[in-house]
């Protein structure tokens, strides 16, 4: 009856009670594991135990892509931050589609919200098979058509 | 260290009620409030370090959560007018 | 190798508040909704991580890191949604993302006063 599932997302809450309060005390513990059951009981009773509410599916590929996410901030920063100190404001804004390849809710919302974090683009809105982009400059554009992103996340989304 | 950053936190977020103040569409102001609280965040965590209290991070773990919600609120309350009657 | 890490922090620390200084340039300089977005994306991914990791390295204890890393965390996901919601909601409102100058002095709270 109860899946892996509940249970991770009941050791996760439980875990983050913990390492929040910060003290040790068999009460404070005893009520942190109430709670805890309580709100994995509410989220049963609510259905969203599931791939979407607490996508445990993605866990280890996640940890391969996050770094590679963490390296396009780090360049998209320099170059946004380049261009709004520049003196001229020379800008080339724009918004085009791109299209998007994964399978699952989650895949694709992590795709908007990888674009949308990464500075330079932005997403304006989402449909199932294609996201409307804004770019600072249309060559951020051009790179997202080119799908290495898409690819990668379609690579992390998993089987749900 | 942490008084000088927090200083500079401090003017970055003077600059974006310049943004706010301006406009000139509610979005813009929305935004700027949304960055405003971003840095609002960080300078509760930073106040912290600067006064030796960590329980001023447990504020700002709230401040976020609430900063978010609070930017939604105002967009759905601007769009609608309303926070969601019963239909 | 505490001096180390705290030169390392500093530099963490100033960089992400310089960041943010240059984000809210950003917010005030570029010329439409639109842009001013990926001038409010650096406060939120660049400077406040950097403010963050800045602050995780002169941590003292384990939990203060840990907190410092559930904020993160929380930025991690809300920020992206919050810029979202702003860009779809400027959409919907039509504003027009490939005119800039057709999104300046359209105040509509300012119609609805008159």
């Amino acid at each position: 009856m109860v899946s892996a599932r509940t249970f991770s997302l009941f050791l996760v809450l439980f875990a983050t009670w913990l390492l929040l309060s910060g003290i040790w005390d068999p009460f404070l513990i005893a009520s942190g594991a109430v709670s805890s059951l309580l709100v994995v009981y509410l989220a049963h009773r609510m259905s969203v135990i599931d791939g979407e509410g607490h996508p445990i599916q993605l866990s280890w590929k996640l940890l391969t892509y996050l770094p590679w996410l963490a390296w396009q901030i780090l360049i998209s920063n320099i170059a946004v931050c380049r261009m709004v100190l520049s003196p001229s404001m020379k800008l080339d804004a724009g918004s085009g589609w791109v299209s998007a390849s994964q399978k699952t809710p989650v895949g694709l919302v992590t795709f908007a919200n990888s674009i949308t974090l990464t500075p330079g683009t932005v997403a304006l809105a989402v449909y199932p098979d294609t996201i409307q982009v804004h770019a600072l400059d249309r060559s951020g554009i051009e790179e997202l058509k080119a799908g290495e992103m898409n690819r990668r996340v379609c690579a992390m989304e998993g089987q749900s | 260290m942490f008084s000088l950053v927090t200083f500079l936190v401090v003017i970055a977020m003077a600059m974006t009620l310049i943004r706010a103040v301006r406009g000139p569409t509610p979005y813009d102001r929305i935004l700027a409030v949304n960055v405003h609280g971003t840095m609002t965040v960080l300078l509760i965590a930073l106040a912290g370090f600067l006064t030796d209290r960590p329980d001023f991070l447990d504020l700002s773990l709230a401040y976020a959560l609430l900063n978010f919600v609070g930017t939604l609120a105002a967009l759905k309350f601007f769009k609608h007018g309303h926070l969601g009657e019963e239909s | 190798m505490s001096l180390a890490i705290d030169i390392l922090s500093g530099i963490c620390l100033f960089t992400g508040a310089v960041l943010m200084i240059i984000s809210a340039l950003g917010v005030i300089r570029l010329p439409d909704l639109f842009t001013r977005l990926h001038g409010a994306s650096i406060a939120d991914t660049g400077g406040a991580f950097l403010l963050l990791i800045g602050m995780v390295l002169q941590a003292d204890t384990f939990l203060v890191a840990i907190k410092l890393g559930l904020i993160g965390i929380v930025l991690f996901f809300t920020a992206p949604t919050a810029s979202h919601a702003v860009a779809h909601a400027a959409l919907i409102g039509g504003l027009s993302p490939d005119d800039p100058k057709a999104n300046q002095g359209k105040d509509e709270a300012e119609e609805d006063r008159t």
